[in-house]
């Protein structure tokens, strides 16, 4: 009844090729981020800000950089995890050794240093496909991070490698609560969110999903395969880079090498498996649900053997955490295995035709 | 039906807030461990000792000066986003919040520093986390108490040249320093390098990747190498496996010497017989007869409320190291009452002054039952370690055994060190060092 576009009349080709067509989706993003940059900072609590939202926000578009290159562009990478840690590594030298640049000009100098390395190991793209890539993008991995815990340079001689980020400060503001790093995060994600689905819909978007859905087909019909694989490695590298650099300055505040092993990039491949391949929507709702449940099913399970004076000993219940997330994860997949974001596109279009389906 | 599910939200959304009702005496103390996970015998171990000596004070003593301690367990696997979240959940429980945090890790301390101090709540890294923090001008709320890795280091070369038959002994010798490739490993490196200038020790470092449970080309190398010493710096399921693969390689265990993270029952145990001889170091000792611990075992074991439900772990390293860890806690806590007022809950920064303020000598020592469980500790302003002093303990093949008394380190030469450091972190962070009063 509410979500239905009769009587939305589209008179010219600016209102047909907006972003979000139907009026009521427009009213709900705008919403949404009203909600994001106006209620939250208000309303929510420090353990909400600092301990939840903010690494939700720069795992999510860690997911979206990974979701580009892997969801649209149909490259299976692992080394989303190395493409952050040059970002977070690469903006600490930045801030360090070029402090007039400021903070901004540095993320994104950061991020294009991952954007090249990117490149780099995006050129094995060019003749290998399948997991085959994805062993190639190991190299990566383990390279970058074989790089920073042996060149002295990239941690500025700290003994232990582990480097502590600078104070973020723009225009003389300094960030320092959880609210203003909340804020900056979400700023930097709305905005490269934003750019990510806009370029999702333009020549180079369907050219990524050209080369996803058969490589052969889109290169008869004109589509350069190096330069749109390795555009593809440029822009997710740069994503990672960018959430990299948010990682060490938004949030932990000390990144040590070993903070972004493989293990890593599996738990983001994670993310937009079971957010959805190849939708904006989907690493948002993917990060959620990788890194929201575990902390909820652990305060849930606090609160219920409080509540209840439940006996249990410690070891059981995180081990059950841990089985019941897996038990989730498969139940998702076996659901919906185009993810979270499939399920919403399905309960939009029953929205549409509710109350009268045909 | 209805009702629970509703008090459940009810009580899900105060946890979610981190306001949790509670009575005015009570003193909360946040249990932010790991229980699963490659490392959990650390984690369970040392977490169950904590516990298990503040429940002991609850139940002989009723708390401290009639303030009961608590506690919540929050799974922090070792890892540091889970470790973030778990303090910012805690920090504002109880009556007055968290009174102090124990990481039990070092990536996990580094990444809580900053903010523990923006929040006024002091970290107490026992024998890990960052070695410079031992500079309490800089670093007003972080306790690396007891012992840091440099001062470990700079000890365990006086031991080995005092094996030796003397420092000057030292010149010449080959050591290999077999290192977990991570912040925690790396952390020895710049004071055994400044070691070797002034010894005249040839020193080789090797470094094994997470996990470490594979190690046959870093003992091939050793072969090759043919030190006189290997200094073992390991965590987990690496140590058991350098045992294993010395005893393959023909390379003596009585010429190792682990970091107290490898000197555990769980890292020697899994060896079997190839681990009779090794070495290691720790800050504190074995064993389930101390007073303390069999008031632990008559006050919560013989109640059924403790920790470990196997019970062969009572008494090992891991747990006395908690329990270790539970005095220091406890005994803060009491210098900061007879400084506030006693009888009341203190805040983190009352706690601050207590912790600085901590002094536990021998006489205190016998008191609580724990003489020679752990070395006495003065802790002030200035100085955030306190004591640095470290046993050595070879295994034989059943027990630890003692080997020598409490060995020091050099002093003057860590000191240096940590506050080079200290100074470098200051300048990069724009933190003016506090003073300290004189003679503090």
């Amino acid at each position: 009844m509410l979500y239905r576009e009769a009587g939305q009349f589209k008179s010219t080709y600016a209102e047909d090729q907006q972003i979000f067509p139907i009026r009521q989706d427009r009213i709900a993003v705008a919403l949404l981020l009203l909600v994001a940059f106006v209620a939250v900072p208000v309303f929510a609590n420090e353990y909400w800000l600092s301990a939840i939202l903010t690494p939700f926000l720069i795992f999510a578009l860690a997911a979206l950089g990974l979701n580009i290159l892997t969801g649209y562009a149909g490259q299976l990478s692992l080394g989303t995890a190395a493409f952050m840690a040059v970002g977070a590594f690469m903006a600490y030298n930045f801030v360090l050794r070029l402090p007039w640049l400021g903070i901004i000009p540095s993320f994104v100098l950061a991020g294009l240093c991952a954007a090249a390395v990117g490149i780099v190991f995006g050129l094995p793209s060019l003749r290998i496909k399948g997991f085959y890539l994805a062993v190639a993008t190991l190299a990566c991995q383990f390279f970058v991070l074989w790089a920073i815990q042996r060149i002295g340079w990239f941690t500025n001689n700290s003994p232990s490698g582990v480097i502590t980020a600078q104070t973020v400060e723009i225009l003389g503001y300094t960030f320092d609560t959880p609210e203003s790093k909340y804020l900056l995060t979400l700023g930097i994600v709305a905005v490269l969110a934003l750019l990510a689905k806009n370029l999702m819909r333009s020549e180079t978007g369907r050219a990524f999903m050209a080369v996803r859905d058969m490589d052969v087909a889109a290169s008869v019909i004109g589509i350069p395969m190096m330069q749109t694989k390795l555009l593809a490695f440029a822009i997710s590298s740069f994503y990672c880079g960018v959430a990299g650099a948010l990682y060490a300055y938004t949030y932990l505040g000390t990144v040590e090498p070993e903070a972004f092993t493989l293990d890593l990039s599996f738990r983001i491949l994670f993310m937009i498996i079971i957010g959805g391949v190849g939708s904006i929507l989907g690493s948002f709702l993917g990060a959620a649900f990788i890194i929201l449940l575990p902390i909820f099913l652990s305060v849930l399970f606090g609160v219920a053997s409080h509540t209840f004076g439940l006996d249990i000993s410690h070891a059981v219940v995180s081990n059950l955490e841990l089985m019941i997330f897996g038990g989730l994860i498969i139940f998702f997949l076996i659901v919906e295995p185009h993810g979270l974001a499939r399920l919403w596109q399905i309960a939009k279009e029953k929205l549409r035709l509710w109350p009268f389906p045909h | 039906m209805k009702r629970t599910t509703f008090a459940l939200a009810l009580a899900l959304a105060a946890g979610f807030s981190g306001a949790v009702l509670a009575q005015a005496k009570e003193q909360f103390v946040p249990a932010n461990f790991y229980w699963v996970g490659p490392y959990a015998p650390g984690g369970s171990g040392f977490g169950g000792g904590i516990i298990d000596y503040m429940q002991m004070l609850n139940e002989r003593d009723g708390g401290i000066n009639g303030v009961k301690l608590t506690w919540e367990k929050c799974e922090t696997e070792y890892n540091n986003a889970r470790g973030v979240e778990c303090y910012e959940r805690s920090k504002n429980k109880g009556p007055t919040g968290a009174t102090v945090i124990h990481p039990l890790s070092t990536g996990i301390t580094y990444s809580l520093i900053e903010k523990a101090t923006t929040d006024r709540i002091p970290i107490i890294s026992m024998g890990y986390g960052r070695a410079s923090a031992a500079d309490g001008r800089v670093f007003p709320y972080v306790f690396p108490l007891i012992t840091t890795y440099w001062s470990q280091a700079s000890s365990m070369v006086n031991f080995l040249g005092n094996r030796a038959g003397g420092m000057d002994k030292l010149k010449g010798k080959k050591i290999v320093l077999l290192y977990h490739d991570s912040a925690y490993g790396k952390e020895p490196i710049p004071i055994l390098t400044d070691l070797s200038k002034d010894f005249g020790y040839q020193l080789t470092t090797i470094a094994v990747p997470h996990p470490g449970n594979e190690q046959q080309a870093q003992w091939l190398q050793i072969r090759q190498l043919q030190p006189d010493w290997v200094i073992l710096w390991g965590w987990g399921v690496m140590n058991p496996t350098a045992i294993k693969t010395a005893a393959r390689t023909g390379y003596p265990r009585e010429k190792m010497v682990g970091v107290w993270w490898s000197g555990a029952e769980e890292d020697v145990i899994p060896a079997g017989s190839a681990a009779k001889g090794y070495i290691s170091a720790g800050f504190n000792l074995p064993g389930s007869n101390f007073p303390v611990m069999r008031d632990i075992q008559k006050y919560v074991y013989a109640k059924g409320k403790g920790e470990f439900d196997d019970k062969s772990r009572f008494g090992s390293i891991y747990h006395t190291r908690g329990v270790v860890a539970g005095i220091v806690t406890t005994e803060a806590i009491r210098a900061a009452q007879a400084k506030f007022g006693k009888g009341r809950p203190i805040t983190g920064e009352q706690m601050q002054w207590g912790i600085e303020n901590l002094k536990i000598d021998e006489k205190r020592l016998k008191e609580l039952g724990a003489v020679g469980l752990m070395p006495p500790i003065e802790v002030s302003c200035f100085n955030h370690e306190g004591s640095g002093l470290v046993k050595y303990q070879q295994w034989d093949g059943s027990k630890w055994i003692p080997i020598t008394d409490w060995v020091e380190p050099d002093y003057k030469l860590v000191r240096a060190k940590v506050e080079a450091d200290a100074a470098q972190y200051a300048k990069e962070k724009g933190i003016t060092p506090r003073d300290c009063p004189k003679g503090g």
